[in-house]
């Protein structure tokens, strides 16, 4: 089992205390009305499954019931860092890609997507590769 | 807002003025499950503080740490997974999120500690919300009372991990539960009224190697 440190309890708590809830830092478009229907749908259901760093929202939900961002390695399962609602994370996979590996964590270079990074930091690394 | 909160909150004494037979939520599972009595070789002992008050408190913790301090005489834990006890311990509030505490008082205090918080609060933005009869309390007492919370919840109760002053919800047997260190030698489980008879039968199982006695 897992043990997961809740930002608001401050403290690290089994597993089962936790639900995952999906993708985090989805923005409500802020006129709902001007969407096209492609647009809304993204919004509504289309969801990153990224291999590698994924930013989820997850809800301490046997203790303090507070919603929380984790960043998570969907590969190894490691979980990164979690932090508050919103803060931003400071682990991501353009960071992780331009070089700055952390917590032994494998990234584009093992074959994994690098979602959220930015062109140049997916190029450099595809380049070392080839 | 010109209304404030108070005057739109609908404060009553749920208390019936005249004599009327009440039962905590364990009164069904005494008379099912029976009440081991408490013999010298008893080294877990579980007693009920039935009937107490118990009050959720929600808003800013400035506003309502002035406003408790001013009513109790104490005011909120500081830190997360903490509890505050009144000097005789017989009133505490517990920190259970962010922005939410639980008041416990002695049975027949809530409505006036309610009234008093709402004067105190004025037009602060707070939530009071009596859950006494959604809940009651149990006492652990006994050497062996830490061994019977180890077999039933996966949070460590150990004293280091654990001290004195703490209190979490946490995972109980299935069940959850608020589970809370007041002084050295006691725990208290806060049940849910609907997890009352369930967590008293693991209780009753898992202390039995230990002779658990429940006292009246």
């Amino acid at each position: 089992m897992f043990h997961i440190y809740c930002p608001y309890c401050e403290e690290l708590r089994e597993e089962e205390e936790f639900h995952p809830k999906g993708e985090a830092h989805i923005v409500r478009p802020k006129d709902p009305e001007a969407c096209t229907d492609e647009e809304w749908g993204d919004y509504l259901f289309f969801r990153d499954n990224p291999r590698g760093i994924h930013h989820e929202l997850w809800v301490h939900a046997v203790g303090c019931r507070k919603f929380f961002n984790v960043t998570r390695n969907t590969v190894t399962y490691e979980i990164l860092e979690t932090y508050k609602i919103g803060e931003r994370p400071t682990v991501t996979a353009e960071h992780l890609a331009g070089g700055d590996k952390q917590g032994n964590v494998q990234v584009a270079s093992g074959g994994q997507q690098t979602v959220g990074a930015s062109g140049a930091a997916v190029a450099s690394v595809k380049g070392e590769r080839a | 807002m010109s209304d404030s909160t108070a005057t739109r909150a609908n404060v009553y004494d749920v208390r019936p003025k005249t004599e009327v037979p009440a039962e905590s939520p364990l009164a069904w599972s005494y008379h099912t499950s029976g009440r081991p009595s408490v013999s010298q070789k008893s080294r877990v002992v579980l007693r009920e503080r039935a009937m107490a008050g118990h009050m959720i408190l929600r808003g800013g913790a400035i506003v309502l740490d002035e406003a408790v301090r001013g009513v109790l005489g104490f005011g909120l834990p500081a830190r997360p997974n903490t509890l505050s006890l009144s000097d005789d311990g017989a009133r505490s509030i517990q920190w259970l999120s962010p922005d939410e505490w639980l008041v416990i008082v002695p049975g027949g205090e809530e409505f006036t500690l309610e009234r008093q918080l709402r004067e105190a609060l004025g037009d602060a933005h707070y939530a009071i919300v009596n859950v006494s009869g959604g809940q009651t309390l149990l006492e652990l007492e006994g050497d062996k009372a830490r061994e019977l919370l180890m077999k039933s919840t996966p949070y460590d109760v150990h004293p280091d991990a654990f001290p004195v002053g703490k209190g979490v919800t946490t995972v109980f047997a299935k069940a959850n539960l608020i589970l809370r260190r007041p002084t050295e030698t006691r725990w208290e489980l806060v049940l849910r009224r609907s997890f009352a008879d369930y967590c008293y039968r693991w209780l009753l199982d898992a202390g039995a190697e230990y002779a658990i006695g429940v006292e009246k």
